[in-house]
């Protein structure tokens, strides 16, 4: 801990977490925002809202699943609609939250501390999100388990040729994987909080999920041992996950699809949304649960340039693409790109490099860097950029294919947006209720950056 | 501060967590004994019928071809269900009086066609073509099963998707010359019973399968396992 020690009292760097704190204080701090504060009127204001949104996508299912697709906006030749732009964007999203605990943790990179509690649980709350689209845009919904290799009375196995069955399995190992690290990250402050709470049930509840962790020092080896391994198994993923997701488009043939510059491009793209996703939620709880002093101008800063990174590489892949739009010679993709910027989407178009590449410039500036309500703004104007260029790259690619006579357009239906604003609103109710019940912040985590955790020789 | 748990609760969360992965496997497997089990195929299940009609004594006490009901089985995706006069044909005659016939004879004088219960019933979007199978020497009782043994009519087989995929995998297993395909007491061959086709003699059914294979001009397993061989 000595390096750590060293980076919470540089004077270059803003602290990790603010001076004068103890074991005791951070503690107290954590984990009276679960057990002892009163549930404000803002978190059942919140909450009331976030749910009644879930309720509409519930609604718009429900019909979906009476009705079928045919009251979306899908149409022949643009047959992945919204379900598929949600589906990427979502996925993307929950990047950031297994970059920050997995491969920081790995980096040993220990301001990730008090932000990787609540970027794990965004990742599982989005995936979460992004697993509902593939199983209800299939046309049979209730048939959405043939997507799994299980015995089966038909003796065929699912296409494993397909990177649709690749998709399953990279999203289904991504949510186990994160669901476990996170739980087992969680366990030391289940014990914590199953000690100190007061009444009798949360005490049992508590209890259960902490599965008789006691913090001796037995326990703390072979939980450090687990978690280190979850972490090494998890990295990969950061990178295998959406590189799969993009083979969904890359091993086609339409144009706008089949780039080898997709993987890296989609994962560039995935930290980008993800970290903005994780700023957007960051500066509000910071704010309101009054934890500046441990998510602190640091981690805002940090996050900002990763963002700035991240989206340098995105703008390259926009780059590139339009480059060999022009350097292959091929009159289909070279088309592509002019019906992006001339085409009847040319306004989106627009509007992604604004977002995407214009706006996120400023986060070069120091003052933007470090002012919440700049950087709130920025991760809004991120996040809709990324969604844009989901937007353009399933809609736009499709709408123009080979054959004029097939060309077509897509509008979202009312379902298209009841169903997307629903998702965002389940994504807010989980993360209402992962606050109100659990530590937001890793609250054993926490205590090793402070002086006191320094071993004395 | 006292203990929230008894000690027993450490002996059950391992129990748990255990027994979690066996329950789960058990239930799979449950699942699917159930999907192949009689409840949801009707395999050996015997319908109601209108008239107890008998395979049995038609075909093996009486010796009827089964072409004389199912006439277009040959050429013909559907095999044919006989209208009541082909009954009439000889129970105008024999039974006469018999009041098991009398729907029979109360269909003959109204016109009303008999309401039998369909046995062999596959999915609406399943195509199969009795002809086609007929002509290449699938035998009748490969998948009807011994319908001369039947006193009422039943489903031999699943009629599942892995069962017609067994066949269309490796037809070689079953395929007999086509002037056996009615022969309801024909065996594969044999060394004590060979078979024989264009002067060859067989005496296993790898060979036979593969030669009339040629000889039928089979298509691919290839061809014959491709969706929309049967889901057009």
């Amino acid at each position: 801990m000595d390096e750590t020690r060293k980076m919470t009292i540089d004077a270059e760097h803003a602290p990790v977490i603010e001076p004068g704190h103890t074991f005791a204080t951070v503690t107290d701090k954590i984990s009276s925002i679960v057990l002892t504060r009163p549930t404000s009127n803002g978190w059942f204001a919140g909450f009331g809202i976030a749910f009644l949104a879930t309720m509409m996508m519930l609604y718009a299912i429900g019909y979906l699943f009476l009705r079928g697709i045919g009251i979306w906006g899908v149409t022949i030749p643009i047959g992945w609609g919204f379900a598929i732009v949600n589906f990427v964007w979502w996925i993307g999203i929950g990047h950031a939250g297994t970059l920050i605990s997995a491969i920081l943790l790995l980096l040993r990179q220990s301001w990730r501390n008090s932000i990787n509690r609540f970027a794990e649980a965004m990742t599982l709350f989005a995936v979460a999100c992004a697993g509902i689209f593939p199983a209800i845009h299939v046309g049979r919904p209730w048939l959405a388990y043939w997507l799994f290799p299980y015995p089966n009375t038909m003796r065929v196995w699912p296409q494993f040729r397909s990177p649709l069955m690749w998709d399953v399995f990279a999203v289904s190992t991504y949510a186990t994987i994160s669901a476990i690290f996170w739980f087992i990250g969680l366990i030391p402050d289940l014990a914590t909080l199953r000690d100190r709470a007061i009444h009798p049930a949360a005490r049992i509840i508590y209890g259960i999920l902490a599965m008789g962790w006691r913090g001796s020092a037995r326990h703390w080896h072979r939980y450090e041992t687990a978690y280190l391994l979850l972490a090494g198994l998890a990295t990969p993923l950061v990178l295998s996950v959406h590189t799969v997701v993009s083979f969904d488009f890359a091993i086609g043939i339409v144009p706008g699809w089949h780039t080898t510059i997709f993987p890296p491009y989609f994962v560039a793209g995935a930290i980008y949304s993800g970290f903005a996703m994780v700023l957007m939620l960051a500066i509000p709880i910071r704010k309101i649960y009054g934890l500046e002093d441990f998510i602190t101008e640091r981690h805002l800063q940090n996050s900002a340039k990763v963002m700035l990174a991240t989206g340098l590489i995105v703008a390259y892949g926009y780059g590139i693409e339009a480059f060999m739009g022009w350097y292959s010679g091929d009159r289909y993709d070279a088309f592509t790109i002019w019906n992006r910027l001339h085409g009847p989407y040319a306004i989106p178009y627009y509007a992604l490099l604004l977002c995407n590449i214009g706006i996120p410039q400023l986060l070069w500036i120091r003052k933007f860097r470090t002012s919440p309500v700049a950087l709130f703004f920025v991760s809004f104007v991120v996040l809709i950029g990324m969604w844009l260029e989901r937007f353009i790259i399933v809609v736009v690619s499709l709408h123009r294919d080979f054959l004029t006579s097939s060309w077509g357009m897509y509008y979202p239906t009312r379902w298209d947006w009841m169903t997307y604003l629903g998702t965002i609103g389940m994504f807010l109710m989980l993360m209402f209720l992962f606050l109100r019940i659990l530590p937001a912040i890793s609250i054993f985590e926490m205590r090793t950056l402070l002086p006191e955790a320094e071993v004395k020789e | 501060m006292p203990q929230i748990f008894h000690r027993s609760a450490n002996t059950l969360s391992r129990a748990t967590i255990f027994g979690a992965l066996f329950v789960l496997a058990f239930l799979i497997w449950v699942g699917y004994m159930i999907q192949g089990s009689p409840y949801i195929t009707y395999a050996g299940v015997r319908k109601p019928q209108p008239v107890p009609f008998s395979h049995q004594h038609h075909v093996a006490g009486l010796g009827i071809d089964c072409r004389y009901c199912h006439t277009s089985v040959e050429n013909s995706s559907f095999a044919g269900i006989p209208p009541t006069r082909t009954c009439m044909n000889c129970h105008s005659q024999i039974w006469t009086n018999g009041a098991l016939l009398e729907p029979v004879r109360a269909s003959y004088r109204s016109g009303e066609s008999l309401q039998w219960t369909r046995v062999n019933q596959l999915p609406d979007f399943v195509y199969f073509n009795h002809s086609i199978h007929v002509n290449k020497g699938v035998g009748c009782n490969t998948c009807h099963g011994p319908v001369d043994q039947m006193p009422l009519m039943y489903q031999q087989e699943s009629l599942q998707m892995e069962w017609c995929l067994g066949c269309h995998r490796e037809p070689q297993n079953n395929l007999r010359p086509r002037e056996q395909v009615f022969n309801m007491r024909y065996q594969p061959p044999t060394e004590a019973n060979p078979v024989t086709v264009d002067g060859r003699k067989f005496t296993e059914q790898a060979p036979l399968g593969s030669y009339l294979i040629k000889k039928y001009q089979v298509r691919s397993v290839g061809d014959i396992t491709s969706c929309n061989t049967c889901h057009r």
